[in-house]
């Protein structure tokens, strides 16, 4: 049909898709140049980092590099028997580079995150190292320390000669590429990974099921109140967001310790004895108070906006057709607020999971989640792949929740205000 | 079965929300089963809250509501099994057109075929059938009052309210919807109250008509009543067209009154002037006063045209009549009013007894 119809010619001759579309390039220009600086400003402070992040989280070039003679001579060995004396006289020359830049202790953490062991034998062959003679290789390193003839450890070497690897993401869930290459989970007490997670999921779960009941009431009176009334309500909401988060979790640690004001309160009513006042904080129980406090106000907003909408008359009509009060709620008002609970509640879970200062001052050992992890990796052991492998998992786990939401409810019937 | 004459009754109600006003006062009104009955009055004189305390929505001050014979005030919104439609619908905008008529029926446990049957017939009673799965939010505003009409109807209520429910429409489709309302009224035979501040849209359904002012019913009689013969000034110049003279009884004899207005004595029929020297408002529909008037007329006097307004079937003609510049004169047009000229002196008379005397105010 297309074909048929005529090219329609402005009266200068041009065609006019021609001329309609130069007449808006300079529009689109200008919409292009409004944003781009916060382009630019998206890319460098968001989509490097993270691009870099994930990156880092699999990247393992350090020790390909490091020891690049080494694993080319390995290409051929099988694994099965102790590697012959090209791979050790390769392994020499690569060590002895090493030595001369000073990086051979790095090559021992690295080799030392793959196999523990490997710190002391590397020192030692340091300092063997010096008075090697040319030739037999092997013997002379396997001589150093039992271990250099142990098979197991030159098979751990040459685990690391990919330049990409998923361990990290496997130390994250507590499992790791055994000797025969198998992924298999660590001892059950050295598990520390997959608690977090689940403590995490937990709390972030209950947080936004505490969230959840203590807000729809009060956006439910902030949408039906006169609006003076109203008003005040609103302030009262919006007041913690103009207190610092530090202040927040602080003012809770005075609530909540031991000699605190809630204990002393439930002492003085006699809830409570005083010599066996319950530990409200440094665990779980701090966690979830603090974070239903200060997550709050992120569940009464989509809520509330959302209520705004709903015409009393509606509920007035559920109730004249004969419904009960609850009736009316539950078929009428209720459905209509779930656009609202659905943007709350993955606004409020999304916050919870990654939440991270209150439940460093507040958590104690029981109660820390698994961005206090990633913080110790960030800052204690140095780690940063490790961490940024935990940030990315956390990073993959709200996708999941995102598109499971989408699934279940649709992210169109989404309402943040 | 008689039909029976209080089948809705205020008995002496009173009600203010904030303890100093009363919106309204001292409310008597039956309303006879199967009847329609229409609110009207401007905003803020208390209809509205008259309709709210009937469905149990507000409760009233004081005095008591009985529909049927049985006092309502205790009993709740959802248990009077009274129909409403709302001024804005108030359709559950996420349940279909087939969910929203099933939602009395089903709070009411009546099984799915009955449901079902009940369901088909409402629909067709607004002519609607196939909409059924329709979402409120892709019918137009016509389309979605008759739902709201058929949902409060659905569940056989013995009496549905009617909360101004064709505000919203443009005025065509008004007008065919209070012609369409009506024929269901007469076809079902329920009673209906209905409150609205368009009189003609009174003046069309209804039986009767309440014309509150101010918290109270100032006149509740049928159409035509409330048209040729209101009771008070305030009725009378809130329905319809009218012209007032503002004057002094000065004589009164023979079911006629003599009234002096600028000098001029006119003849006007006495409502609500008991004695001489009252002061009254006399009111005169438009179409009443004639140019041209025949002798038997006992009121003729002469004005001058001030205004002549086209309106194509009549003209209206405005005249400076005994002091009153705004007198108006409604002209039909026929070959015989050509002569109606800007600034031209004319005759103009009426019947003392259209010419009625009421209260001053």
């Amino acid at each position: 049909m297309s074909s048929e119809t005529k090219q329609i010619l402005t009266t200068d001759g041009i065609p006019l898709e021609v001329s309609l579309k130069k007449a808006e390039r300079k529009n689109k220009i200008k919409a292009f140049l409004l944003v781009a600086p916060l382009l630019l400003f998206l890319i460098i402070t968001y989509v490097f980092p993270i691009g870099d992040m994930l990156f880092r989280s699999v990247d393992d070039k350090m020790v390909t590099q490091m020891l690049p003679k080494t694993f080319k001579a390995m290409e051929t060995w099988d694994g099965q028997e102790l590697p012959d004396e090209e791979v050790f006289a390769a392994f020499h020359e690569d060590f002895i580079k090493l030595v001369e830049d000073k990086r051979e202790g790095k090559l021992s953490t690295q080799l030392n995150y793959t196999k523990n062991g490997f710190k002391s034998i590397i020192k030692k062959l340091r300092r063997k190292s010096k008075s090697f003679e040319e030739g037999n290789y092997k013997e002379q390193i396997m001589s150093v320390h039992k271990r250099w003839a142990n098979v197991e450890y030159w098979r751990a070497i040459k685990r690391r000669a990919p330049e990409f690897t998923s361990q990290k993401y496997l130390k994250g869930m507590d499992m790791y590429v055994n000797e025969e290459g198998k992924i298999v989970s660590v001892e059950e007490d050295r598990r520390i990974h997959r608690v977090l997670w689940l403590r995490t999921l937990e709390i972030a779960f209950f947080v936004t099921v505490f969230c959840f009941l203590m807000a729809y009431p009060i956006a439910h009176l902030l949408a039906t109140l006169p609006m003076k009334y109203s008003n005040l309500l609103m302030i009262c909401v919006l007041l913690p967001f103009w207190t610092s988060l530090l202040v927040r979790t602080a003012s809770w640690m005075i609530l909540l310790q031991q000699q605190g004001i809630v204990n002393d309160f439930f002492v003085g009513i006699g809830l409570v004895a005083d010599d066996n006042r319950p530990e409200m904080m440094y665990n779980k129980t701090g966690s979830y108070v603090a974070m239903t406090q200060i997550l709050l106000p992120f569940m009464v907003l989509p809520l509330y906006s959302v209520m705004k909408t709903i015409s009393p008359s509606l509920m007035r009509a559920g109730k004249s057709l004969g419904g009960t009060p609850f009736v009316a709620f539950w078929k009428v008002y209720f459905p209509l607020t779930i656009p609202g609970i659905g943007a709350g509640c993955l606004l409020v879970f999304i916050l919870a999971i990654g939440y991270y200062i209150t439940p460093a001052l507040v958590g104690g050992a029981s109660g820390t989640l698994i961005s206090n992890q990633i913080a110790f990796h960030m800052k204690s052991t140095l780690d940063w792949s490790f961490a940024s492998a935990m940030g990315l998992m956390l990073l993959s786990g709200v996708l999941v929740i995102y598109w499971l939401y989408n699934k279940l409810v649709g992210i169109d019937n989404i309402k943040l205000g | 079965m008689a039909l029976k004459k209080d089948f809705v009754k205020f008995d002496k109600v009173d009600k203010s929300y904030d303890g100093k006003v009363l919106v309204v006062k001292d409310l008597q009104l039956d309303i006879e089963e199967g009847e329609f009955v229409t609110m009207l009055g401007p905003s803020g004189s208390g209809k509205t809250t008259c309709l709210m305390m009937l469905a149990g929505f507000e409760t009233p001050t004081n005095g008591e509501i009985y529909l049927d014979g049985k006092a309502i005030s205790s009993i709740p919104p959802h248990k009077r099994g009274i129909g409403m439609v709302f001024q804005n619908y108030a359709l559950f905008p996420h349940m279909t057109v087939y969910e929203n008529l099933a939602f009395p029926l089903r709070v009411r446990k009546i099984p799915k075929d009955e449901a079902d049957k009940k369901i088909d017939k409402a629909l067709s009673m607004v002519s609607l059938q196939g909409f059924a799965s329709r979402m409120p939010g892709q019918l137009s505003g016509g389309q979605q009052q008759r739902v709201a009409v058929a949902r409060s109807l659905v569940f056989d209520p013995q009496l549905v309210l009617m909360d101004e429910p064709l505000g919203a429409l443009d005025k065509n489709l008004r007008e065919s919807m209070q012609y369409e309302i009506k024929h269901i009224h007469e076809n079902i035979g329920v009673t209906v109250v209905y409150v609205t501040h368009d009189q003609s849209e009174a003046l069309t359904m209804s039986n009767r008509i309440a014309v509150f002012n101010d918290g109270k019913v100032q006149q509740l009689s049928s159409p035509d009543e409330l048209y040729e013969k209101p009771v008070n000034s305030f009725v009378a110049e809130f329905i319809g067209e009218n012209n007032t003279f503002v004057g002094e009884v000065s004589d009164i004899s023979g079911g006629k009154c003599k009234v002096k207005i600028a000098n001029t004595d006119i003849l006007a029929n006495p409502i609500s002037v008991k004695g001489r020297g009252e002061k009254t408002k006399i009111s005169l529909r438009p179409e009443r006063a004639l140019i041209n008037p025949s002798d038997q007329m006992d009121n003729i006097h002469s004005g001058k045209i001030e205004e002549v307004i086209y309106h194509g079937d009549h003209t209206r003609v405005r005249i400076n009549l005994l002091g009153n510049n705004q007198f108006i004169l409604k002209v039909p047009n026929s070959s015989a009013n050509l002569d109606i000229k800007l600034g031209k002196d004319i005759k103009i008379g009426w019947n003392s007894e259209d010419a009625r005397a009421l209260d001053p105010s």
